[in-house]
């Protein structure tokens, strides 16, 4: 189903035009997370849709995910670690010094710098999301085109 | 609006037995999406509409993997029926019918009425929101209060990837040397 | 208390695809729809009559909310569920490319 050459030359353009759009919508859930509905998980899960469907759509990238798959086991790491860092600064900036501590100030509530470390944790959610699910279907396509040749 | 979410329940009950007897894999796969698109409905009408984005998204990744991965490489058809004799389904539902009035009988004391929620714990998170500065709560909750909870979450992530990742390896390419 | 009991209906009927079917796509639709409702009775039994949704705000009235830590949680699950569905197709078809068939009377090798 999914040859190298892709779909035809109409899918292939809107396609082009559609999935950076989804994936600006994916940064926008995240980042505002903290004062409309959304949050990491949901900007995550958007971001990786905007992948799948380049991937179904457009054959070329396919290939590169398949040679480059360490970017995306990359990202994945990187982000869970700095969640990780960002645990441990909480533990020692915060004033009361407890894990996942918030070290940055609360701000005012209702505007997009506020919360803290909270939109920074959503990003990073959201990218470890992104990474996690694009990495999940990579795997399986290039599994079946194994077998299938 | 009580009657709304009967009305998605049995919609999605209805959905889920065509799924389990489909004829082939692909309409037992779309029929499950009637399940998942239920649930996002019935979501949106309990004011839970970061679970109905989250979900919605979920569902078509659910569905288009499925689809693009297993059944377009796999299609099989099931040749007969289940082997089973009638008298065999016609006990299995009495016994199920048993268990879940045994379970109502047992539960009308416990759980309260629909609505009724004695908010202890929720409470506490609420009047501390401005404390977390975040003016979603959820994510307050997820990111302030109970952060600890998300690391082991992203934990399991990065768990089960790699667990895909193992089980689809190619193990047997050495072998051909 | 009707909404209680369809759900634990929805779970049985997720119960029963485990148990009976034989067909490994279909065991992995009953574990989802086990896992659906699930979610759902959480919802349904943080509901608040009355409430709104959890998000302060200055232009709507910050009456009652509906309790937010059950939807926290169903959050992370949700995603989580994902993941090990993904992880069960998986190894449903690394067994359909070893047996040829997702029927699991056929899938023999370790029988005593």
């Amino acid at each position: 189903m999914i040859s190298p050459h892709g779909m035809t030359i109409i899918v292939k353009k809107i396609c082009q035009f559609i999935a950076p759009t989804i994936f600006l919508f994916g940064i926008y859930i995240s980042v505002y997370g903290h004062l409309s509905p959304g949050g990491g998980f949901a900007g995550g899960v958007i971001m990786a849709s905007a992948f799948i469907l380049q991937i179904l759509s457009d054959g070329s990238l396919l290939e590169k995910l398949k040679s480059e798959r360490w970017r995306l086991e990359l990202s994945e790491s990187l982000s869970i670690f700095s969640f990780l860092i960002l645990a441990v600064l909480g533990l020692l900036l915060a004033g009361t010094a407890v894990f996942f501590g918030n070290f940055l100030p609360p701000g005012k509530l209702g505007q997009l710098i506020s919360g803290g470390f909270i939109p920074i944790g959503n990003l990073i959610i959201g990218i470890e999301v992104c990474a996690s699910m694009t990495l999940i279907f990579v795997a399986l396509i290039i599994f079946k085109d194994e077998e299938s040749e | 609006m009580e009657i709304y979410l009967v009305i998605m329940l049995v919609l999605m009950i209805l959905g889920s037995i065509n799924s389990l007897h489909a004829k082939d894999l692909m309409s037992a796969v779309i029929s499950l999406g009637i399940v998942g698109f239920g649930l996002v409905i019935s979501f949106l009408l309990l004011y839970a509409p970061d679970l109905a984005i989250v979900q919605v998204v979920i569902e078509i990744i659910t569905l288009t993997t499925t689809i693009a991965v297993i059944v377009s490489a796999t299609y099989e058809l099931e040749k007969k029926k289940i082997g089973y004799s009638s008298g065999f389904y016609a006990g299995t539902i009495l016994i199920f019918t048993v268990i879940i009035l045994m379970v109502v009988s047992r539960f009308t004391n416990i759980l309260s009425y629909f609505g009724q929620h004695v908010m202890r714990m929720a409470d506490i998170y609420i009047k501390s929101a401005p404390e977390s500065g975040s003016a979603n709560l959820v994510t307050g909750i997820v990111l302030h209060f109970r952060a600890y909870d998300t690391l082991g979450e992203a934990t399991v992530l990065v768990t089960a990837v790699i667990g895909v990742l193992t089980i689809l390896r190619h193990s047997g390419k050495k072998k051909d040397n | 208390m009707i909404l209680f009991v369809l759900c634990f209906v929805l779970f049985m009927i997720g119960l029963y695809g485990v148990i009976l079917q034989r067909n490994l796509i279909k065991i992995i639709i009953g574990l989802a729809i086990m896992e659906y409702s699930v979610y759902l009775f959480l919802i349904l039994i943080g509901y608040v009559k009355g409430g709104t949704v959890p998000i302060i705000s200055d232009f709507f009235e910050n009456g009652p909310f509906v309790d937010p830590l059950p939807q926290a949680l169903v959050l992370t699950a949700i995603v989580i569920g994902l993941a090990t569905k993904a992880l069960l197709l998986s190894v449903a078809i690394r067994l359909y490319k070893h047996y040829g068939t997702f029927d699991i009377r056929k899938m023999n090798n370790l029988k005593g």
